[in-house]
């Protein structure tokens, strides 16, 4: 029973950090079309950002936590709406170049991040209640899973509430249905691309910070390992639905974890076989919308 | 304000780098309703969606005496400009009162004449617009449209796909807007062109074939064949 509730809870935490990522994807490619391959270097230099707050500060306290956590999530926002501002702004229904856009920025970003912070992985310090762990049912669960959980839930809730009830989140989602009727009803929606673009990196740097307390470390690589996986969630949630993204993230990693601890590290095989499956069988993804 | 709200000229408008119309000139004039008619592919619909920039398009299309031609569309549609497009592009999944929100541009939206005109979209401002019926969609499409005063309504098949009980509704609705904002109306019913428009533009092949009277073309039984590949009675055309 232990084992389950500690597959079950940690399963949770990484489901966490995978919509952290996967949340910022499905509402760019839902409003714009755009597969953003670069969106793991918004959180890398999230968490390299955050880590480098955290060291001037002082590590170990809450305080530093969450001013490096809020510095990570403000980083992402302006490294994404730079991002869209200069680089995807003139490629717009131009995919494949968007594609290769994205994609040599990902690997620019990481060739950049090897050249300021090298290639090792730096290993971060926070409040030691981080560390320890707290019995929940008889399983000892690792206490930065509640932290990741905690803010996902608050990313979540937020972004709901941005989206129902102000001007802009009303815009996103019509956009998200019919982007050139928004326009036709004289609204620039490039503001809402924008915008979106810096919720996405908000999320992202956010998830950085988060994913370097979860792994112990930061590296220039952190974002594009959590990328692979947040993509899959993102598909199988359905493209552009952060309901979807929501519900594939926990499906995704609680699987992971079940098929890591009893079938013998299976877990990343497994991910791709369902993402398969959902492919053949409902290849619009979990809650997205009809071609 | 000039004699005519709209100037198009040698209007050449593609999409996906085929062309649709080629140096189509006409004009809107400032009031009343001007149908614009053509059989099925003539290059009606691409004609009012390159006039909004929603294709690409060349040639210049002046409003009120300025030049829109190069605008992006949000531009074009603050300058005044209302579009009720074909097959009424509704946000499905918002509700009413949300597509009718996302549509106000004016400080004092018209929500009251919308409210007269459409009393059935008050009672459904609740209900996502994605489970009304055709003629309550194109109701909502028209109500965007309306709640802010324009200059020029772009209005694309409003009748198309409707029940006649509700083709009878829009008509008379669309009558009612007439009344306070000029009109470029494409409409396949020419029981609703005869009834709504004064002026009459035609398209063949991608350009005017005919400008003029709205009753002397259709009282025109030949003109209405060659043009339109129907007669005027039998409603719609070809």
């Amino acid at each position: 029973m232990s084992t389950v509730v500690l597959l079950l809870i940690t399963g949770l935490g990484l489901g966490a950090l995978y919509f952290l990522v996967a949340s910022g994807l499905s509402l760019i490619y839902g409003l714009m079309g755009v597969l953003n391959f670069a969106h793991g270097s918004f959180l890398t230099l999230g968490a390299f950002m955050g880590w480098e707050v955290a060291r001037r500060m002082g590590d170990g306290s809450w305080f530093t936590l969450v001013v490096s956590l809020l510095v990570g999530a403000v980083v992402g926002a302006v490294f994404a709406a730079a991002t869209e501002f200069f680089l995807i702004r003139r490629l717009y229904d131009r995919h494949i170049e968007q594609v290769l856009v994205t994609v040599g920025l990902a690997l620019a970003t990481v060739a950049l991040f090897e050249g300021i912070w090298g290639t090792d992985q730096i290993y971060v310090n926070g409040p030691a209640w981080l560390d320890g762990t707290t019995k929940v049912l008889g399983a000892n669960i690792p206490n930065n899973r509640f932290l990741l959980i905690l803010c996902a839930v608050l990313v979540l809730v937020g972004i709901v509430l941005f989206l129902k009830y102000t001007r802009y989140g009303l815009i996103i989602r019509a956009g998200v249905e019919n982007r050139s009727m928004v326009t036709a009803l004289g609204i620039d929606v490039r503001r809402a691309f924008t915008l979106v673009f810096a919720i996405g990196g908000a999320a992202a740097g956010l998830g950085g910070v988060l994913a370097s307390h979860y792994t112990g470390y930061v590296s220039p690589h952190l974002g594009g390992s959590l990328l692979i996986f947040a993509f899959i969630v993102t598909v199988i949630g359905g493209l552009g639905s952060l309901t979807g993204a929501a519900i594939a993230s926990v499906i995704v990693a609680v699987l992971q974890q079940f098929a890591n601890f009893y079938f013998d590290g299976t877990g990343d095989f497994v991910v791709v076989l369902l993402l398969a499956v959902v492919l053949l069988v409902r290849p619009r993804g979990l809650m997205g919308v009809k071609a | 304000m000039s004699a005519n709200i709209l100037e198009v000229s040698n209007l050449t408008a593609s999409i996906g780098g085929q062309q649709v119309t080629e140096n189509v000139t006409f004009s809107v004039p400032a009031t009343g309703v001007t149908a614009l008619l053509g059989r099925n592919g003539v290059g009606k619909t691409s004609s009012i969606r390159g006039i909004l920039g929603l294709i690409h398009r060349t040639g210049s299309v002046v409003l009120d005496g300025n030049e829109i031609g190069t605008l992006h569309t949000h531009r074009i549609v603050q300058r005044g400009v209302g579009y009720v497009p074909e097959d009424r592009e509704v946000f499905a999944k918002l509700t009413v009162a949300e597509n009718l929100r996302l549509a106000e541009r004016d400080r004092e939206p018209r929500r009251e004449l919308v409210a007269d005109l459409f009393p059935d979209l008050v009672a459904r401002a609740g209900q996502q617009a994605g489970t009304l019926s055709g003629g309550q969609q194109q109701m909502v499409s028209l109500a965007r449209a309306l709640l802010n005063s324009n200059r020029l309504l772009l209005v694309d098949e409003p009748t198309k796909g409707l029940a006649p009980k509700i083709v009878g509704e829009v008509t008379q609705a669309l009558a009612t807007a007439a009344e306070i904002v000029p009109m470029l109306l494409v409409e396949q019913n020419l029981q609703v062109v005869r009834r709504l428009a004064t002026r009459a533009i035609v398209l063949a092949g991608g350009r005017v074939v005919y400008t003029g009277g709205c009753a002397e073309l259709l009282d025109d039984a030949d003109l209405t064949r060659r043009y339109l590949g129907v007669s005027a009675e039998h409603g719609e055309t070809a």
